[in-house]
């Protein structure tokens, strides 16, 4: 099945109750099977200029990239899928972009944002994050992040030092310990995942997670899984319920069919044969 | 503002101490930060680390043990108002900070950070490290709303790269449903009668693969929404077509050949 047949998906974008701006960026290519999220940070609107660039640096250049080539063979260089290296390049590039720019315009001076991708191919996804916007994945009945936050909390819980319960409770909630431009180079957390029919896919930015608790998402997502506009707005609206706090920005993707690379002439007769 | 502590006993104030230094010891002998001279107390007793806003207790195995609002515990995440107890000595642990809740500062993202990385070495923050450390000052914003980190960064925990603060982490106030709860009632077919509580924040109606609605409890009232199906629902005799429906009292809901009444109990 074509990937744009096999993925289904939406994506919306909120200011929230509370803030004049949307410092989110968010970004889909059906064609690529290719999903950005962005949450900008810092003054005035660099905050937006900073998600916009990432978001439209990551999506322009794998779109270029892969008219040349496919995102399941491999990599010489690094010997891993070229998913992978595509997305550690060009989140790489829209670091270098955003870098450069907050240092010759004084009032980006200091911009950043966080970063969630997702690239589907051959029946994987490979997830690429900065920071604390996140990846939920929806599986039978259970919804688990698949992303973890790259956050001052996060570290705290991991460490012992506090208990998913009185994460809710912290003030340190905001602290992400790294962010796209900040510096000129950044590193870049990327997984492979093995993706099955039936899998909803959840991106958001933290104003829907700081909002709404992961039991009142699953059950958003559970519920709403036939009609995916629906869900991305009910979830948005959620978290407005609650408050609204922060923009809210989130991307559904369902996996309606398989979409296992054509690895040769043959496979692809059969694959003919088969349909 | 750094949060506080105060210590007494038997109900009168012996000292109070400001939260600020990352950390902070209790104990008998005289190199701790708060002495307490009892001999109850053990020589390292226990320990307030205090990270940005927030502060944790510790018992250092001591060997009487704390209590915190009169259970005993080894960690605890202090809250404000809680009272450590240790021996016959209480602690009343104070951090009236504006939560970001209601501090317009916070609102607006915030970028802090230590040395920059240089260009080309391969970065080295992960998850498993320690808890990077930042002193900040409200002073420290400038104008351009970025932080510069001041104060020491010292021992395991000064491997702090940079820091980045978003605004508003507020908690989020429960999911607070309408006043009145509600109920679905049916009015036909064979389970003409039955009553359905609308208990969760979302609930479906219909047949999944024909024809289904979800009913959306929200803090301002019930709203039903067609969600697949290639007809829609029908509430009093009129489609509601792809829209958000606010529900009455006494509205009749159409669905999948089924006919139910919505009211509020």
């Amino acid at each position: 099945m074509d990937i744009k047949d096999a993925l289904e998906m939406v994506s919306m974008s909120h200011p929230g109750m509370v803030r004049a701006h949307n410092e989110d960026s968010v970004a889909c290519e059906p064609d690529l099977g290719l999903v950005v999220l962005a949450d900008g940070m810092g003054g005035y609107n660099a905050g937006e200029v900073a998600s916009g660039i990432a978001v439209s640096v990551v999506i322009s250049e794998i779109k270029h990239a892969m008219e040349e080539i496919r995102p399941e063979d491999q990599d010489e260089e690094s010997g891993g899928d070229v998913a992978v290296s595509l997305l550690r390049n060009n989140v790489q590039k829209a670091n270098s972009s955003i870098y450069h720019a907050a240092h010759s315009q004084p009032q980006y001076s200091g911009m950043g944002t966080t970063i969630v991708s997702g690239l589907f191919y051959d029946n994987r996804v490979a997830v690429a994050h900065i920071g604390d916007s996140r990846m939920y994945r929806l599986r039978g009945d259970v919804l688990e992040s698949i992303t973890k936050d790259h956050s001052l909390l996060q570290e705290q819980i991991d460490s012992g030092m506090i208990s998913k319960a009185d994460a809710r409770q912290s003030q340190n909630k905001n602290l992400v310990t790294r962010a796209v431009g900040i510096d000129a180079e950044v590193e870049t957390e990327i997984h492979v995942h093995e993706v099955r029919r039936g899998d909803v896919y959840v991106l958001c930015s933290d104003g829907l997670n700081d909002m709404v608790e992961d039991n009142d998402i699953a059950e958003i997502v559970k519920t709403l899984k036939a009609n995916l506009p629906l869900m991305a707005s009910q979830l948005i609206q959620t978290a407005n319920d609650n408050g609204g706090r922060d923009n809210v920005s989130v991307i559904v993707v369902k996996v309606n069919g398989d979409f296992a690379a054509q690895r040769s002439v043959i496979g692809k007769f059969l694959s003919w044969f088969k349909n | 503002m750094a949060a506080k502590i105060i210590l007494s006993m038997d109900g009168v104030v012996l000292q109070e101490y400001a939260l600020n230094k990352e950390r902070m010891t209790i104990g008998r002998k005289p190199h701790n930060d708060i002495v307490i001279d009892n001999l109850a107390v053990s020589g390292e007793h226990a320990a307030i680390v205090t990270i940005q806003n927030d502060s944790f207790l510790e018992d250092l195995d001591s060997t009487n043990g704390v209590m915190v609002n009169g259970i005993a515990t080894k960690k605890h995440f202090l809250q404000n108002t809680d009272v450590i107890e240790i021996g016959k000595y209480k602690i009343k642990y104070l951090n009236d900070q504006p939560s970001q809740t209601t501090a317009a500062d916070f609102e607006k993202t915030m970028v802090l950070r230590a040395p920059a990385k240089p260009a080309a070495s391969k970065p080295a923050l992960t998850t498993t490290q320690s808890i990077p450390t930042v002193v900040t000052s409200e002073d420290a914003l400038d104008a351009t709303g970025k932080f510069t980190a001041t104060g020491p960064l010292s021992g395991p925990l000064a491997k702090a790269a940079e820091l980045t603060t978003k605004g508003a982490g507020a908690a989020p106030e429960k999911t607070a449903g309408p006043q009145r709860p509600a109920v679905v009632q049916i009015l036909n077919g064979p389970n003409v009668g039955k009553e359905l509580e609308l208990v969760k924040n979302l609930t479906t109606l219909g047949k999944p693969g024909v024809q289904v609605a979800v009913l959306a409890r929200r803090p301002h009232g019930y709203f039903l929404t067609h969600v697949e199906g290639v007809t829609f629902p029908v509430v009093n005799g009129e489609s509601i077509g792809e829209n958000l429906r606010q529900l009455n009292d006494h509205d009749i809901i159409e669905l999948a050949g089924v006919k139910m009444e919505f009211y509020l109990k």
